[in-house]
């Protein structure tokens, strides 16, 4: 199972910008290398990247060979309600990985 | 070869035609870590948790400890409890005396040597992913804490071993550690600020492998770099010359798991 770690704010005022930074273990194998027989390595990468604050979503990235190895994605919101913020990593292989956090808007 | 990897190679070739070797270590307060030499991004990526990606085979080998393992059932934890207080320290005088083996050991063989010894499992090989996790989370505990190498009578022919490793011309291009590392540091090879070459942050999540890798393979990276046959992994020479490295960096602080370019 792979592993992520996110980080944000757990405590803001209403209508602050937030930045959120992502991190996800994936080697992003890109299916252009090969082995020293010769043989192409399969691609395996991480297809899309889904946030969403509240069930709502507010930020989503597609994912492609060039991305380096366990991508970082940072991004901003505005803060408008406390509650929960889930990440969402899927891609090639049935690959598939969710996180959450929460936030408290004041 | 690609592009990048070319221009580099021809980089190495035109340094090696031009220097000449003078040899004198780099006074105790002007050591700095590789990290110094790092860029500002890259220096936040490795002091935030949220961005290292070297965490991650911190965290992998947070599981591990607490796995059993091998013939014996046995988990790391089983004998050593808590590894933030039983590991604490110990990366930060590795290598160290065997007695057993009568030589010093490095911080994965003496992982592994609990791992058939004591667990009664198969050996991890060199690199392997568990044993890099293993290893990262071992040093780990170790992070801020100063290199405490304290050479004795039984180590110090394999610590001159690995000086005189560090001092010798070698390979194709003629080039000793030395004239890179303790006479050119902060100068440019290519685009590459040339680094003191301290063992600080190992294992390290370096970009250009994508991965998280140990010290050796640094090593064998700057001796292909130099056109020499590296040592095998796990060689005697290789343990020698981190044991040298690490007394030369004695004080600075330990940093694993560091990011490098
Ligand atoms: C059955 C008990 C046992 C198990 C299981 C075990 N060890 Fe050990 N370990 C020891 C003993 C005993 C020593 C001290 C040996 C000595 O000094 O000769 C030791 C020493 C060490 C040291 C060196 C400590 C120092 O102060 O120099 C490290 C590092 C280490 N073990 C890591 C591990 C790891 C990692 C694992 C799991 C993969 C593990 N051990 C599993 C018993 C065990
Ligand atoms: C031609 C110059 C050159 C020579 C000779 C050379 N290196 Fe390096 N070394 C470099 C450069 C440049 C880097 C940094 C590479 C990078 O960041 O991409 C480096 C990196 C290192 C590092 C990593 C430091 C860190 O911060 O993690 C160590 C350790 C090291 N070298 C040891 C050695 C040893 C031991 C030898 C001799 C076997 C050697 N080097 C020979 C140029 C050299």
């Amino acid at each position: 199972m792979a592993r992520a770690v996110v980080k944000l704010p757990s405590t803001v005022k209403r209508g602050e910008i937030v930045e959120i930074r992502t991190l996800v273990q994936h080697a992003m194998e890109t299916g252009f290398r090969r082995t020293q027989l010769g043989e192409v390595i399969p691609r395996n990468i991480i297809r899309t990247f889904v946030c969403a604050y509240n069930g709502k979503e507010i930020f989503r990235a597609g994912l492609h060979p060039a991305i380096a190895a366990n991508p970082l994605l940072a991004f901003t919101t505005v803060a408008t309600e406390s509650g929960t913020i889930t990440f969402t990593w899927t891609g090639d292989n049935g690959f598939s990985v969710t996180e959450s956090a929460t936030i408290t808007v004041e | 070869m690609s592009a990048g990897s070319r221009a580099r190679a021809v980089a190495w070739i035109f340094f090696a035609a031009t220097q000449t070797v003078a040899g004198a270590e780099i006074p105790l307060e002007e050591r700095r870590s590789g990290y110094e030499f790092m860029s500002r991004d890259t220096r936040a990526m490795q002091d935030d948790d949220a961005t290292n990606p070297g965490v991650f085979w911190v965290l992998d080998g947070e599981a591990l400890w607490n796995r059993k393992a091998g013939a014996a059932g046995t988990a790391c934890a089983d004998c050593h409890g808590n590894a933030r207080v039983s590991m604490k320290g110990v990366a930060a005088r590795y290598p160290a005396w065997d007695a057993a083996r009568r030589r010093p050991v490095n911080l994965e063989q003496r992982i592994n040597m609990c791992r058939t010894e004591r667990q009664k499992a198969a050996p991890l090989e060199h690199e392997n992913r568990d044993l890099l996790a293993l290893t990262a989370y071992v040093a780990h505990q170790s992070r801020g804490m100063p290199i405490t190498i304290a050479p004795d009578k039984r180590t110090e022919p394999f610590l001159n071993a690995g000086r005189a490793t560090f001092m010798r011309r070698q390979g194709q291009l003629n080039l000793a550690c030395a004239q890179c590392h303790d006479e050119r540091w902060g100068k440019k090879l290519a685009g590459t600020t040339i680094p003191q070459g301290h063992p600080t942050g190992y294992p390290l999540y370096r970009l250009e492998w994508q991965s998280l890798g140990s010290l050796q393979r640094r090593l064998r990276n700057c001796m292909i770099g130099i056109r020499a046959e590296p040592y095998p992994y796990g060689a005697m020479e290789f343990v020698e010359l981190e044991l040298y490295l690490m007394w030369r960096a004695r004080g600075m602080k330990l940093e694993t798991p560091a990011v490098r370019p």
